[in-house]
């Protein structure tokens, strides 16, 4: 028995270098190189290492304008079986709800193997970033999960092991207090975190494949879909407003000749108490 | 905005109606609930056992305050085992209702019962908006309860406000890694949804005494074949508190000169309650693990306060830390860039100046005679 | 040697990997990609290498390329490649620290097919390019760094990557590697080191202005474009020139100096742009225009003496790699579509008779030098070290006749006579008459 599984990657600027029109006040991605996630190399790592053990198929998919073909171009050159790219103008200014229920549409289309060239079939695991370094929401992951009525398991630090039997996964998650080890049933949507490990050095032959392997482009009419609920259309929220964050200042030197350190500290602590961040007790 | 008027209304302690809402879940009852509950803004206790994240206390406050402008009702979800202490624990911190909602799946966290349970509750009476804290498990169950809701959800609110004239919730936060900020709203659907990154509201005073409803239910779980159990759980050393939970992060750079030296961060970081970070430099140098990193190729951390010691302020830290709401420098380089972006900048040796900071907290700690770390009073930010 | 990881079951059109190509092309720019496009059209199973992440990902070009080379590879390329602008204006500036005389050509001629150069913005343009060559049935490979070449006897029998399972066997090994020849050298064909002095340092920054704006400063039609030569004091009087050239909505601003100038320092190179950039004449184009990027790049220019053995047992070499640059305009990417392109032609020849020694590689040098490749280099094949050696041409001589022309235009109490009279001892004083004469007799002898 093997594992199928499907990583969801994504097409993002290269956030450093997104920002803000100081004179027109909208957002410069012009020029701006693309990339892929950085998160969802990790997940697509973590797909090839449960191919390498257990065998199955991987199938890359995404979502995004006909260039966003690059990612999964780099995807199939790491070795995956297959690559899918959702690009349609009625996907556009999805938000994550709407994200969400094109590539879940996606994903049952691919699982029921209708149209199964790499012959698998059924989905057991969908990889994903814990976030996108573009949308930083993290919300991609755990709405397919809902959506496709898997188990979610978010923030995954490390995968150990698939019981391939029992249909279980068990991984460390990171929470902000330490980690816990959980058990999922499968199928099972993950999203993982940076400490998953670095994507590997794609083999020669690999990449030999790929070159010449299609990256197959779905518009919304091959998706059993209601278009109402697609893109802009299809998305609740609405950005009202962008702006540049306030830039940083250069504050004010603590430090003076006739200062004693001991006088810089108090000050210190004096500025943040005015600041609103006090120290001790309640109300002290 | 809360003003003394909420306040007063609080203490002045309106009698808890401890009602059963015995028959959840069925539709006659369900009607009459719905008018009850309809329009509030909730915020979902993040809780272990009757240990609350601190994050939730600082929503139930800003939701008070929020409700108050709409003249609404500001409520807690509990989903949990019954923590009743949990329920009047939110009372004191500014909820007029809590929502207990109690079943065997629901006593330790698990994102399926407990979307299934948030949801129906959110089905059943209408809050016009739910905010959880954007920690890993806030993230998890709000994504999961909007797609079920299907409505929309905005992540890592810095800021939240009333649109005065639609009432709609104004919700601001960081995109594209903190480059851009973004206003966000969600028209159409209801209820609106977000999370809200810890420490950027600050801590209600808790009123003692204050009072309000608590609507019990028990939810009723569709059966399903997800399943997630925890096997074990490892608590992080102290020293190993997420960057991404802190509220205080004291990172060291090369000038630090070597890995025992971190023993300084330490110390003021414990003192401070906070987390102890460095530059790529001092990762490099073998002094901290990889993890504690802060930079492009690092993390990206959003602290209340952060102390940049030893760190010359490359770009690639700056983009890191730089949207930290204070960020103080200690640096014996008077031209070094970090000054640019700190808010309070000491020229000097860390070596003579972090110990005395350490001590100066301690001195403040005795003079107030408790043993709190830092206190957040109010939105540090300008 | 090339067995594939794991058999992953992909079946039909995409069809299993090739376990040896007929033919490899080590580097993905202007000739590697003429090659690769040549061959794949002819049905010849060919893979191409690049290291960068895309093909034009690690270029930086200063950005006129020339149509009729490049139609010649890649026919009618203008329909469909992206372009910045067509060029209709060539200047000349010699300029000082606070002024210019300018020499411009315009033409209208320039604006009718098969037109005469377009700027390009090469991270786009390789890209078009290695797309043309996938389409054709390469494989283009890339993020894949050759180390090595592997060997069969003395024959060049495939290449070594970096990666695992990395070698790939070939018939014949194209050599295209940009100006840095490392495995030409490890071919055995290398002659002059890519060192001082047969290389030049160019720094370059693209700089983000509006259309509008850029179009109205550089007093252009609509998507017309400017190409600016500038030579002077603003090198800080090193042999070198610096260029402008207008994209869309950016401009390609930079200089580049012969190494042996700046002793390997990209520091200095930049400090020479900064001030190159300071120039009153020069500000005013850019002014208010934000950086955008900023690359560093070499340039051979040790002409035809530098250039290597062209071809070897199963080895050819194209491009920069086998210092096929013009001198005298640092013109390099037009040499380097013909020479891959004959390349091509030649693996093709010798694809007929099924050997690829020495001796029947050697096609590809007599196609060269039946070519302007060859001849052009001949041509200037003294120039760089008449550059080198007289660097009063890019600081006395600008510096002179500005200030010549400066005098002539002010009016002031002097009667033009006098005028004349004075200028001619100023530049006299400066420059002996012998020295003038000498210097315009090599210049003539070693540029034209
Ligand atoms: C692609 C790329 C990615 C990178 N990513 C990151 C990243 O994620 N995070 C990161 O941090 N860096 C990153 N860097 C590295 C970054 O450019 C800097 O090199 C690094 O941040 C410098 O670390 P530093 O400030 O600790 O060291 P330095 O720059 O050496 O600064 C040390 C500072 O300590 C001061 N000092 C010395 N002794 C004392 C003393 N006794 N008391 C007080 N002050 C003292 C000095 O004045 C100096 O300012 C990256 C670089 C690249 C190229
Ligand atoms: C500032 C500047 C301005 C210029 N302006 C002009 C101009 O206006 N007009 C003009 O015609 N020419 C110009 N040139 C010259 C022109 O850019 C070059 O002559 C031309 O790019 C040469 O093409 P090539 O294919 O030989 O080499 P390159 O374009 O350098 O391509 C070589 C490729 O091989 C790859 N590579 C190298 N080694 C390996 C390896 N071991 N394994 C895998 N891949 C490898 C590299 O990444 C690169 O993509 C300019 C050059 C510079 C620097
Ligand atoms: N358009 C998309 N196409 C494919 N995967 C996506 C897309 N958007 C988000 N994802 C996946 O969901 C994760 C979380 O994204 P986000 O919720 O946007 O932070 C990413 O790391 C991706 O794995």
């Amino acid at each position: 028995m093997s594992i199928n599984s499907l990583v969801c990657i994504k097409q993002v600027p290269d956030t450093t270098q997104v920002r803000i029109d100081p004179e027109t006040g909208s957002l410069v991605r012009k020029g701006i190189p693309s990339v892929a996630n950085p998160y969802d190399l990790y997940a697509l790592e973590t797909a090839l290492s449960v191919r390498d053990q257990h065998g199955g198929f991987i199938t890359a998919l995404s979502m995004g304008p006909p260039q966003a073909e690059e990612v999964l171009r780099k995807a199939l050159g790491y070795g995956v079986d297959r690559a899918v790219l959702l690009s349609d103008r009625a996907f556009a200014g999805a938000d994550t709800l709407a994200t969400t229920y094109a590539l879940a549409a996606a994903v049952k289309k691919i699982a029921s193997g209708r149209d199964a060239q790499t012959g698998a079939s059924g989905i057991d695991i969908i990889f994903s970033g814990k976030q996108s370094i573009d949308g930083d929401t993290g919300q991609v992951g755990p709405g397919m999960a809902r959506r496709l009525n898997f188990s979610q398991l978010t923030y995954v630090c490390s995968l150990i092991e698939i019981d391939v039997e029992a249909r279980c996964v068990e991984a460390w998650r990171q929470r902000e207090d330490g980690r816990e080890l959980l058990q999922a049933k499968m199928p099972v949507a993950v999203t993982v975190t940076e400490q998953c490990s670095s994507i590997r050095y794609a083999a020669l032959p690999d990449l030999i494949t790929a070159a010449k392997k299609p990256v197959e482009v779905w518009s919304a009419a091959d998706l059993d879909v209601d278009r109402e609920r697609l893109g802009l259309r299809g998305s609740p929220t609405r950005v009202s407003k962008i702006f540049a964050p306030p830039a940083r200042k250069r504050g004010e030197t603590l430090t003076a000749p006739e200062r004693s350190v001991a006088e810089v500290a108090a000050l210190l602590f004096d500025r943040l108490a005015e600041r609103g961040l006090k120290i001790g007790r309640r109300g002290g | 905005m809360t003003g003394w008027l909420s306040v007063a209304l609080r203490s002045a302690g309106a009698v808890a109606e401890l009602k059963k809402d015995k028959a959840s879940g069925r539709e006659p009852q369900a009607k009459k609930a719905a008018a009850e509950g309809e329009g509030e803004i909730w915020v979902v206790i993040e809780h272990e056992g009757a240990d609350a994240a601190p994050v939730s206390w600082e929503l139930v406050g800003e939701a008070r305050a929020l409700a108050d402008e709409l003249g609404v009702r500001a409520a807690a979800v509990i989903i949990g085992a019954g923590e009743q202490e949990l329920a009047r624990k939110a009372f004191s911190y500014g909820a007029a209702a809590s929502y207990l909602a109690a079943g065997p799946k629901l006593g330790a966290y698990s994102a399926d019962p407990h979307c299934q349970a948030l949801a129906g509750l959110a089905a059943r009476h209408k809050p016009q908006v739910i905010l959880l804290g954007a920690t890993t498990r806030g993230r998890d169950l709000a994504s999961a309860a909007a797609t079920e809701l299907e409505t929309g959800l905005t992540a890592d609110c810095t800021e939240l406000k009333i649109d005065p004239e639609k009432k709609l919730l104004l919700q601001t936060r960081p995109a594209f890694s903190g480059n851009v900020m973004a206003t966000i709203i969600t028209p159409k659907r209801q209820p609106q949804m977000a999370t809200v990154r810890p420490g950027v509201f600050p801590a209600p005073e808790p009123v003692a005494g204050a009072s309000g409803e608590i609507i019990a239910s028990k939810p009723r779980l569709k059966p399903t074949n997800v399943s997630v159990k925890q096997l074990e759980f490892i608590r992080a050393p102290k020293d190993e508190v997420s960057l991404q939970g802190a509220k205080v992060i004291v990172a060291g750079g090369r000038g630090l000169k070597a890995a025992r030296n971190f023993a300084l961060l330490e110390e003021l970081a414990c003192e401070l309650g906070g987390a102890v970070a460095a530059s790529r430099a001092a990762v490099d140098a073998g002094w901290i693990s990889s993890q504690r990193q802060v930079g492009q190729t690092g993390q990206t951390v959003r602290p209340v306060l952060y102390f940049a010691m030893g760190i010359s302020g490359a770009v690639q830290h700056l983009a890191g830390m730089q949207a930290s709401d204070i960020v103080v420098a200690v640096n014996n380089d008077p031209e070094a860039p970090i000054f640019e972006v700190a808010d309070y900048g000491i020229v000097g040796d860390l070596f003579e100046v972090t110990p005395v900071l350490t001590e100066e907290v301690r001195r403040r700690k005795a003079e107030a005679g408790a043993d709190g770390g830092l206190r957040i009073e109010k939105s540090a930010r300008k | 040697m090339n067995k594939g990881k794991k058999e992953t079951g992909t079946a039909g059109a995409a069809g299993a990997a090739p376990a040896r190509f007929d033919a490899i092309v080590v580097g993905g720019g202007p000739a590697g990609l003429a090659t690769t496009f040549t061959l794949a059209r002819a049905g010849v199973k060919v893979a191409c290498l690049e290291r960068g992440n895309w093909s034009g990902s690690k270029n930086m070009m200063g950005g006129v390329i020339y149509s009729h080379p490049t139609a010649a590879v890649f026919p009618e390329f203008w329909r469909e490649a992206p372009l910045e602008r067509l060029v209709t204006r060539r200047d000349m500036w010699f300029a000082t620290t606070d002024s210019t005389i300018k020499a411009s050509f315009e033409s209208t001629d320039f604006g009718q097919e098969p037109y005469n150069s377009f700027t390009v913005y090469r991270a786009r343009f390789d890209k078009w390019l290695a797309a043309q060559a996938a389409a054709a049935g390469a494989w283009m490979i890339t993020e894949t760094l050759a180390e090595d070449l592997l060997r069969d006897g003395r024959r060049v029998a495939g290449v070594r990557s970096g990666r695992p399972q990395g070698d790939l066997e070939a018939d014949v090994v194209i050599i295209a590697e940009g100006v840095n020849p490392f495995l030409t050298e490890k071919a055995g064909l290398a002659s002059c080191p890519p060192q001082a002095p047969n290389v030049a340092l160019a720094v370059k920054e693209v700089l983000a202005l509006p259309t509008e704006k850029i179009e109205d400063r550089f007093d252009l039609e609509p998507g017309a474009g400017a190409a600016i030569e500038i030579i002077g004091e603003i090198t800080g009087g090193l042999p070198g020139t610096g260029f402008i050239y207008t994209n869309r909505d950016t401009i390609s601003i930079g200089v580049g100096v012969l190494l042996n100038s700046l002793v390997d320092n990209v520091t200095e190179a930049y400090t020479i742009l900064d001030k190159f950039k300071q120039q009153p004449q020069l500000r005013r184009l850019i002014q208010g225009a934000s950086p955008r990027e900023y690359s560093a790049h070499l340039i051979p220019e040790g002409g035809y003496r530098c250039m290597p053995q062209l071809y070897g047992d199963g080895v050819l070499v194209a491009g920069d790699a086998a210092g096929m640059v013009n001198p005298i305009n640092s013109e390099g990417a037009n040499l380097a579509l013909l020479s891959g392109q004959m390349a091509a032609e030649t693996v093709l020849a010798c694809r007929r008779e099924g050997c690829f020694d020495r001796h029947a590689l050697a096609l590809y040098q007599q196609k060269l030098e039946k070519s302007i490749v060859i001849k052009d280099l001949k041509k200037y094949e003294n120039a760089t070290p008449f550059l080198a050696s007289h660097p009063q041409l890019f600081g006395l001589y600008p510096e002179l006749m500005a200030a010549l022309a400066r005098e002539f235009l002010t009016v002031d109490s002097l009667s033009k006579a006098n005028k004349e009279k004075l200028l001619l001892r100023l530049f006299h004083s400066q420059v002996p008459t012998r020295r003038l004469l000498k210097d315009l007799y090599d210049a003539w002898r070693s540029l034209t």
